[in-house]
């Protein structure tokens, strides 16, 4: 039998120029320490990883590493976001410190909040701090709703990388729309990515069943039970996903259809 | 001279290079970015630019975030 298989090293995430094999890209909060946060990255597979950018002395010990010694840029693509920027100034701002810090590199996760019970994305301003990192050379990747309309004008504005929300930031509550984010992918000339609302391994197929190019999650896999499990679970769920989408699922059909022929039985 | 470093009001008999207050909070050769007055000092710069009275400094590193 002759396998039909894609290589998976054919298979290739391109963002910005640069080729992934992983469709996986994980967050690094809200692990219990460092250690867990290697180890749940390496099961994940991911070769990306988002981090924040906060003030030296907030979440650091002298006396330990820090996350960038246990996740080295030279292993990882890091992604630096705006997480709990609430205009496209802080945001454009943390970006510019994330660029200096990681010594030039211009990848980002640009993400405006707008409100803090839900953390919907404020869209006006992110349209504005994602014309102002384009102009301003970086590579943006951009978290935003659902909304076809609006992800594609974050495409024309030059965002490498679309990132609808499935559902809530951290809600674990699987995808909402998929109508939308099936839409949105249609619609696209630029990877796009289900970001935020993920919440087991399933979610994370049905996004790739859609389309996806990839999945960015952090909270469904920080916050299991079991963080390194899951991480794994997660590498599995994606990679499962996107080769059922190349593969092209069947028809769905009301009624039955018998799979053993009926021609030759013996009664 | 006094400053506001991440927030907090600090003091220091002389004016000092980025370079010495990064060596002060104990992160030389660590992966930081350092701002003063909105305006960010590249690493090249740390040694040359010097702290003034009232600057607003803000050191930054990356953290486990989503």
């Amino acid at each position: 039998m002759s396998s039909t298989a894609p290589e998976k090293n054919q298979d290739i995430l391109r963002i910005a120029g640069v080729d992934f094999q992983s469709r996986l890209l994980v967050g690094t909060g809200k692990y219990k320490d460092l250690e867990e946060t290697d180890l749940a990255t390496v099961a994940s597979g991911a070769e990306i990883v988002t981090v924040a950018i906060r003030r030296s002395n907030i979440g650091q010990n002298p006396d330990e590493p820090n996350l960038l010694e246990v996740l080295p840029p030279e292993k990882y693509t890091i992604l630096p976001n705006t997480a709990g920027c609430y205009t496209a100034d802080e945001a454009v701002r943390t970006c510019r410190l994330a660029r200096e810090l990681l010594g030039g590199a211009k990848l980002v996760k640009l993400e405006v909040l707008g409100d803090k019970k839900t953390l919907y994305p404020d869209i006006t301003d992110t349209l504005i701090a994602a014309q102002i990192l384009v102009d301003d050379g970086f590579d943006v990747m951009v978290y935003t709703s659902d909304d076809p309309l609006i992800a594609k004008r974050l495409e024309e504005i030059g965002c490498v990388a679309v990132m609808p929300l499935a559902a809530p930031i951290g809600s674990g509550l699987g995808i909402q729309n998929a109508y939308n984010i099936r839409t949105i992918v249609e619609n696209a000339n630029v990877p796009i990515l289900v970001d935020a609302g993920v919440g087991t391994a399933s979610d994370a197929s049905i996004a790739m069943e859609l389309g996806c190019d990839g999945v960015l999650m952090n909270t469904a896999i920080a916050a299991a039970k079991n963080p390194i499990l899951m991480a794994g679970a997660m590498k599995k769920a994606v990679e499962a996903g996107r080769e059922a989408y190349l593969a092209g699922r069947m028809p769905k059909k009301q009624y039955a259809s018998a799979s053993s022929p009926i021609d030759g039985m013996f009664f | 001279m006094n400053i506001v470093l991440n927030g907090e009001p600090q003091q220091f008999d002389d004016s000092i290079s980025v370079e010495a207050l990064v060596h002060f909070m104990e992160l030389t050769g660590k992966r930081i970015a350092v701002e003063i007055n909105l305006e960010i000092i590249p690493a090249s710069q740390h040694t040359t630019h010097m702290l003034k009275e009232s600057d607003q400094v803000e050191v930054v590193a990356a953290i486990g975030g989503g």
